[in-house]
């Protein structure tokens, strides 16, 4: 595996082998990117329960995509689909030009799949888990090792390498199963939330790797519920709701359509409230929790702006907050119903 | 690399990381060892006298403890591969052009490596306790040949037990069956002295004819009919477990 740090070289056989062989180009504005994955028309029932209800995809090579929504939305059956676990009822789905249903084995020779729930074997030490998953890709035993420990070391894992896998933390576990997903250089990554349940630290973590990985190359299929997490990595982004796709864009694209972020200002009474309402033009105020909602872009300078205000009409604050949109704003603002409904129904 | 090698190879690495995780958890082949022996000790010495078998008990009882000692082992092999099936790493394998019956095969072959330890114990243990046997070097082959038949069978009907269950906790309990079965045969007490109803079920079930005909060949005296029913029984059972498992371990994402 020719691992390159951010901003370094991408390993040249895997240009050249994703180049090979693949004719649709994706005419992304003139930037020439054939597709790594095309859905069209997916569908999936359990019994009379639709979890997906016709889903279009188009992911590019060499991008990040992400797969936004909340619990129950389909992310998981999508992804099962895609990575040849799971048939849809009907539908089309090509990953990296190989059809899922007919040629799975092609699929899965250029797949590598981080589920949702961790796959790793807890019985055996990180290090025999990447053994395992060398020995299971036939690779050559000077070579296995050879790439079982550069993949420690790349991870952070050497300290634990000897120690079995039940014993390690959700943040140390989820490195050892990307890593081993990594054992061999996939072309397409399918990431399940690889951040649910971890800790702020490991998140960031994770994301770092996750952009290492693009900068080699590698094209990545990531389903979420955090808006943030999609906000940071991908470069497209596609909300599932239902079963259904109800937006898909850029990460920006899609901000554009969700309320801003904005601070909300608490009082002690409804005197300083409304003083501070008067003040602040464009503010929502909501006398039941004396709070007041601004609009704000959330940076420094327009912050400070906000408190001087206050400050020169001598209004106290309680307390101050800002509010950035997270996935419940995403889903009012493009379904009308909140992300928790979707679970519900 | 040729399917068939590529099979061969990928079981092995199946059977060694099966056989990491009964290392690695030793408390399992020591149930599996221990309690049969447990079993011995209380039979042989408490309850033993108190049966008419006709001989001396331990030559009665010790092919059905053999029995005891296959069955025994089994609910870690059901727990083992429910663990498996339920903890997502069945998914890597599948997602990675893994053989397909490579997963089950290491079960399997896991389950019959620790079984044999444990048969040897309480082989080991019954010659240590005063059984003797007049059987012959062929009688001895044969008798460990349907050991092994059973065992086998046994191992994939339980692969199928827990690739069945819903979670490892109830895969453990769907092997008592297997576990019990011998009791309820003439494993312990001839099924004659059984009583109504009992008795027939213990003449008709698999492990009375598996008990029986280890027992001719043991006691030098063997038996063609009970022979014959054994191996049929095991090879009727280890085909339904293959089955079985095959479709659950394809059907299950």
């Amino acid at each position: 595996m020719t691992c390159s740090k951010p901003g370094g070289t991408p390993c040249q056989g895997f240009v050249s082998a994703a180049r090979q062989g693949r004719v649709r180009g994706g005419g992304d504005g003139g930037c020439m990117r054939n597709t790594a994955i095309a859905v069209s028309g997916l569908r999936k029932a359990f019994g009379d329960k639709i979890v997906l209800d016709g889903i279009d995809l188009d992911v590019h090579e060499g991008t990040v995509f992400s797969l936004l929504g909340p619990n129950g939305a389909g992310k998981t059956t999508t992804v099962n689909v895609l990575t040849t676990l799971m048939k849809a009822d009907s539908g089309r789905a090509r990953v990296a030009g190989h059809d899922v249903a007919t040629h799975a084995k092609e699929v899965r020779a250029v797949i590598g799949v981080t589920g949702q729930f961790s796959a790793v074997d807890e019985l055996l030490t990180g290090r025999e888990n990447l053994q395992l998953m060398a020995d299971l890709h036939h690779l050559r035993a000077d070579e296995g090792k050879r790439v079982v420990t550069s993949l420690l070391e790349r991870f952070d894992l050497a300290e634990s390498a000897q120690k079995m896998a039940a014993t390690y933390s959700g943040g140390t576990r989820r490195k050892l199963d990307l890593a081993m997903t990594l054992v061999t250089t996939p072309q397409i990554i399918f990431l399940d939330e690889p951040t649910t349940g971890l800790d702020p630290r490991s998140r960031r973590t994770m994301w770092n790797i996750i952009r290492e990985l693009v900068s080699d190359g590698v094209t990545v299929f990531l389903t979420t519920q955090y808006l943030e997490e999609a906000d940071q990595l991908a470069d497209r982004i596609a909300v599932l709701d239902q079963g259904r796709l109800v937006a898909e864009g850029t990460p920006d694209e899609l901000k554009r359509q969700v309320p801003g972020s904005h601070v909300r200002l608490r009082f002690t009474d409804a005197v300083a409230l409304d003083a501070a309402a008067r003040v602040l033009n464009g503010s929502t105020v909501d006398d039941a929790s004396l709070t007041l909602q601004v609009p704000s872009d959330a940076g420094a300078k327009s912050l400070r702006a906000l408190l001087d205000r206050l400050d020169e009409h001598s209004v106290d604050v309680e307390e101050f907050s800002v509010h950035t949109p997270d996935l419940d704003d995403v889903f009012l603002a493009l379904t009308g119903h909140a992300s928790t409904e979707a679970i519900a129904q | 690399m040729s399917i068939t090698s590529a099979a061969l190879t990928d079981s092995r690495i199946m059977l060694r990381r099966n056989f990491k995780h009964i290392l690695r958890n030793p408390f399992t082949i020591f149930n599996g060892a221990l309690m049969p022996v447990v079993i011995m000790l209380m039979f042989v010495y408490v309850f033993g006298n108190a049966f008419n078998v006709g001989e001396r008990y331990v030559e009665y009882a010790t092919p059905g403890l053999i029995l005891l000692a296959i069955t025994y082992g089994l609910s870690a092999t059901a727990v083992s591969v429910s663990s498996d099936m339920t903890k997502g790493i069945v998914n890597r394998f599948k997602v990675m052009n893994v053989s397909r019956g490579a997963v089950l095969t290491g079960h399997v072959v896991a389950t019959m490596l620790s079984t044999s330890v444990a048969v040897a114990v309480i082989i080991g243990m019954a010659f240590a306790l005063g059984f003797r046997s007049p059987a012959t070097l062929l009688d001895w082959l044969g008798a460990i040949g349907i050991i092994v038949a059973t065992a086998f069978a046994a191992a994939w009907l339980t692969v199928a037990l827990g690739m069945a269950a819903k979670t490892p906790e109830s895969a453990g309990l769907t092997v008592v069956p297997l576990i019990l079965l011998p009791f309820v045969s003439s494993a312990i007490a001839p099924a004659a002295k059984m009583g109504q109803g009992v008795r027939q079920f213990a003449e008709y079930q698999p492990f009375t004819p598996i008990i029986e005909s280890v027992r001719g060949l043991l006691a030098g005296t063997p038996s063609g009919g009970y022979a014959a029913a054994a191996l049929a029984w095991c090879a009727g059972i280890a085909v339904v477990g293959y089955l079985w498992s095959r479709a659950t371990f394809s059907k299950r994402a």
